[in-house]
């Protein structure tokens, strides 16, 4: 029985100190956005609220952001509509070449994204198209889908089907059942899955710097000054969406417990 | 849920076959033509563009359709060191996230289920690095192991350094950067399965085999095979083509460069891109060959 | 307060109606009539087709052939939203995103009908729900969402209510509490009730009559106590209650009885309850029926005797006990016999004979299967 009370401690913890670990680099990214900095921002210098109210001074910093805002919401928005789309038919319907329709929806998430990242380059390359925040969105489109579909059909598969016959038995045409009854259900599957789709978009740097030309994302902006030293600025953008983000999973919880008390409560 | 792509799935309940096909075609015809015209005829692409042979006028970046298959031979020449050491790291880095992260795993998804605020908290911390840019958090560790850092000079003021020696730039700082980075990619799939291990096998378990470790062997990881699929391909297929970590800029140094570095070299900085795709078309096919094999053996054949 | 409800059902009626699943048939040239008002058990085992048969009135499948005439209009091509037809699902199927209100309410706002809440409030009040209208329906009981369902089926006051196994998901306890209410309920609104349900005990204590299903086709359709009483065929006899069966060459027959020869006894029953009257038939009879003797029965041609046979097991049920009783020659039969004093007391092992009369006696139109012609 020693052992055994020997391993309540040791794997708490483990765990204790693997989340310390986990915590170090964004523990310092935070820390480092209130560097004093003249050049580079290696070395502390003391604290400044400057970086934090003064952020689009580094017009770069800035710009890369809001084109990363702008590409992730576009991308977000269209990949969670035809994700959404092909989710529902994959539970829902049956139709034939269903094992290629499952083999091509897969394989972007098997294939690496510098292998996607330079497929779409060639193809751009050869179709003479000129890179912009128009051939990101597309690649954004595209490597984001397939994470749609798959969050959004484990939703759909728990959609008891009987729900929509019951709308339609009580009247409601094929569209009404769909949006009083389906969507409404597979909202916060559709919510999770752009979400997802807004955080993979967002974070891409490798698709992203094969098809985006001279146009700066964020994580772009990052990898290009992280030659001669990444401004503090930086370091504020990744915090202030490390902040925000922490916050929308927290508040998601607080909801979802809340609405649980509640259920259990009456 | 993405994370759990990989694994074994129970199969969503098929419907009836009475529904009618043209509502299955609008559904799916939109979102399957963009993936064919943007993933696909990209991969065609690429096979093109690597049979590719210079252009009869001599200018840089201009190639003619060919089917010059000596590009293969000298990629593969020219770049093997970069191909074995990519697969090393991936391999190695794949391995040292699964021993960090089934622990981890199975403490929030099996110790802690009784305790739904402890559960939330550990899953929001381990999601947090998502929460902060890759390239930044990846930078932070650069920083934190650089030649002048805390980390490194305590280390030499302890002995177990000597004066000249480094950390960034070594095999040891790019495989930590990678195992650091793909910690979570390994950790959700594997916890989203033990989440759903029925503790009374585990109980019936410990009436059968007795000892906690047997039973662990037994009972626990092999149901929770699909998991640590899922979670090793999650891994595995993204550090097979990174090339932020091993980027000298970041955590990597003149002999730590991956397969990934030498295709962002040859495609975006010398514009040479019939090698780039060539690299690039055997590494989707050696991907695709081990996940197929992989999955296969596991006998996860239910892919999405 | 029931009289809103009140509206006239309507017959229905199939024709010929057949469907098709790719590999198998799953109604096969169905006819089936159910009065206006009346209360009508589908009844049989899974994958009879009865669940197939309700969604194609329903309109949630479509046949692959027949009519389907709710009222005298055929109705086979209508949408499911477009006919006057309300089911009450086997799970409920109540929506976990709306109120227990709003799901009453639903059919009534969708036909845009005046005051949706007013009549849901009524129809909850029906069900005696009226205090739970604000809940959510998973914070309701298993019986509670029962009532849910019946009453936003009803608030809709279709031609015809379908039940698709409406008591599946509840306890012994409550699904019979529930079988009172909802026939109550019935009786009360007058509506066609169509109860689709494999419990041959709920469809015999609620419904006017059973129609017995298999394997596609209606085996026989009658009211509860004839087709128990006189079953037509072996799966009917064998799917509602127990039964001893003899099968054997006809030997005699005319406008009274009908007798067979079974191992070498005579085994006799009424011609007018009797399918079939040449050739190899089978014949049985209710356990509940046989009383066995200690002493050998006076031979009398209004009996069957059989025996003697030791007595091989004795099960004690209640209010009576079941026996096994092995007969050389002939093979076990079952007697029960009623626990009220009248019966001889008898041990394992004890010998007896077995008698029944020979209007208790039922002649079946086909074999049990697995019984070969040639017997």
């Amino acid at each position: 029985m020693t052992r055994f009370s020997l391993g309540k401690y040791l794997l708490p913890t483990y765990v204790f100190l693997t989340f310390l670990f986990l915590m170090v680099p964004i523990g310092y990214t935070f820390v480092f956005s209130f560097n004093d900095s003249i050049k580079s921002n290696i070395i502390w210098r003391g604290f400044t609220l400057d970086n934090w109210l003064n952020v689009c001074d580094q017009a770069d910093v800035c710009g890369a952001f809001g084109n990363s805002l702008l590409v992730a919401v576009t991308a977000t928005a269209v990949s969670t509509v035809l994700g959404t789309m092909i989710a529902i038919a994959l539970v829902r319907y049956r139709f034939k070449f269903r094992s290629a329709t499952n083999l091509l929806l897969f394989l972007p998430l098997a294939t690496p994204e510098v292998v996607m990242g330079a497929g779409l380059a060639a193809q751009f390359l050869d179709f003479g198209w000129t890179k912009g925040l128009t051939t990101v969105i597309i690649a954004h489109v595209m490597f984001t889908l397939s994470f749609v579909v798959v969050t959004v059909k484990a939703r759909v598969a728990t959609l008891d089907p009987a729900l929509e016959e019951a709308g339609r038995d009580l009247y409601a045409s094929p569209m009404q059942v769909f949006w009083k009854i389906t969507f409404p259900l597979l909202l916060p599957g559709i919510l999770s899955a752009a979400m997802l789709a807004f955080a993979l978009s967002f974070d891409d740097f490798i698709i992203t710097q094969f098809n985006s030309g001279s146009v700066d994302t964020f994580p772009k902006f990052v990898y290009t000054a992280a030659a001669r030293g990444i401004p503090p600025e930086a370091n504020v953008v990744g915090s202030f969406v490390f902040i925000v983000a922490i916050a929308i999973v927290i508040a998601v919880q607080v909801r979802s417990a809340l609405k649980k008390r509640k259920l259990l409560s009456k | 849920m993405a994370f759990v792509a990989f694994g074994s799935q129970t199969p969503a309940k098929e419907q009836g076959p009475s529904k009618t096909g043209r509502v299955a075609l609008f559904l799916l015809l939109p979102g399957l033509f963009y993936l064919a015209l943007f993933f696909i005829t990209p991969l065609v692409s690429l096979i093109i563009t690597s049979l590719k042979a210079p252009s009869a006028t001599g200018a840089i970046g201009r190639y003619d359709f060919g089917l010059e298959f000596g590009n293969y031979v000298y990629a593969v020449t020219q770049y093997a060191p970069q191909i074995f050491r990519s697969f090393s790291f991936a391999v190695l880095a794949t391995v040292l996230a699964l021993a960090i992260s089934y622990p981890i795993a199975y403490f929030i998804a099996v110790k802690s289920r009784n305790r739904p605020l402890l559960k939330g908290i550990l899953l929001t911390l381990v999601v947090a690095p998502f929460f902060i840019s890759f390239l930044l958090r990846t930078f932070a560790w650069k920083q934190i192991f650089s030649n002048d850092s805390l980390v490194v000079n305590v280390l030499k003021d302890i002995g177990i350094f000597g004066a000249d020696s480094y950390i960034i730039g070594t095999n040891f700082a790019v495989v930590f950067g990678l195992v650091y980075n793909f910690i979570p990619f390994m950790t959700l799939p594997i916890y989203a399965n033990l989440d759903r291990l029925d503790l009374s096998l585990v109980e019936a378990g410990s009436d059968l085999y007795a000892s906690p470790s047997k039973t662990f062997r037994k009972i626990t990881l092999p149901l929770s095979l699909p998991g640590i699929i899922s979670g090793t391909l999650l891994t595995f297929i993204p550090i097979s083509g990174d090339y932020v970590v091993a980027s000298r800029d970041f955590l990597g140094g003149p002999d730590t460069a991956m397969i990934g570095n030498v295709v962002e070299a040859n495609f975006l900085r010398i514009q040479d891109y019939p090698t780039a795709s060539a690299i690039s078309v055997m590494l989707m096919a050696t991907i695709v060959v081990l996940v197929s094999a992989y999955v296969r053996r596991s006998g996860t054949d239910d892919l999405l | 307060m029931a009289t809103e409800f009140i509206a006239r059902g309507q017959d229905l009626e199939l024709k010929g109606i057949r469907k098709e699943f790719p590999g198998f048939v799953a109604v096969d040239n169905l006819d089936l009539k159910i009065p206006a008002g009346e209360f009508f058990a589908l009844l049989g085992p899974s994958g009879c087709g009865k669940t197939t048969t309700l969604r194609m009135i329903a309109g949630l499948e479509s046949p692959s052939k027949g009519e389907i005439l709710l009222g005298g209009k055929d109705i086979a091509g209508m949408k499911p939203h477009e006919r006057p037809v309300n089911t009450v699902f086997q799970n409920y199927a109540l929506f976990p995103h709306m109120s227990v209100l709003e799901n009453v309410a639903f059919g009534i706002r969708q036909r845009k009908l005046n005051e949706p809440l007013a009549k849901a409030e009524k129809a909850l009040a029906m069900v005696e729900l009226e205090h739970l209208a604000q809940r959510r329906p998973q914070q309701l009981s298993g019986g509670q969402q029962q009532r849910v369902a019946l009453a936003r089926a009803l608030v809709n006051r279709p031609s015809l209510l379908l039940l698709d196994e409406p008591l599946g998901a509840l306890d012994l306890k409550l699904r019979r509490q529930m079988q009172i209410e909802l026939k109550a309920i019935q009786m009360e609104v007058g509506l066609t009730f169509l109860h689709v349900t494999h419990d041959q005990e709920e469809a015999m204590d609620m419904a006017d009559t059973v129609a017995v299903m298999n394997q596609g086709h209606i085996e026989q359709l009658g009211s509860p106590e004839v087709l128990y009483d006189r079953p037509k065929t072996a799966f009917v006899a064998k799917f509602l209650g127990q039964s001893n069966m003899f099968i054997g060459k006809v030997t005699e027959t005319n406008s009274e009885t009908t007798s067979i020869e079974y191992k070498g006894k005579k085994i006799t029953g009424l011609t007018k309850r009797s399918e079939k009257v040449t050739g190899v038939i089978a014949i049985g009879v209710r356990p509940e029926k046989t009383y066995f003797h200690e002493t050998q029965p006076i031979d009398d041609p209004g009996l069957n005797i059989l025996g003697p046979g030791e007595i091989t097991d004795i099960r004690f049920t209640g209010v009576s006990n079941q026996y096994q009783i092995d007969i050389p020659g002939i093979g076990v039969m079952t007697v029960f016999a009623q626990n009220i004093g009248r019966s001889p007391v008898v041990e394992l092992g004890a010998q007896v004979y077995v008698s029944w009369k020979i209007e208790h006696s039922f002649g079946l139109s086909d074999l049990p299967s697995g019984v070969e012609e040639e017997q």
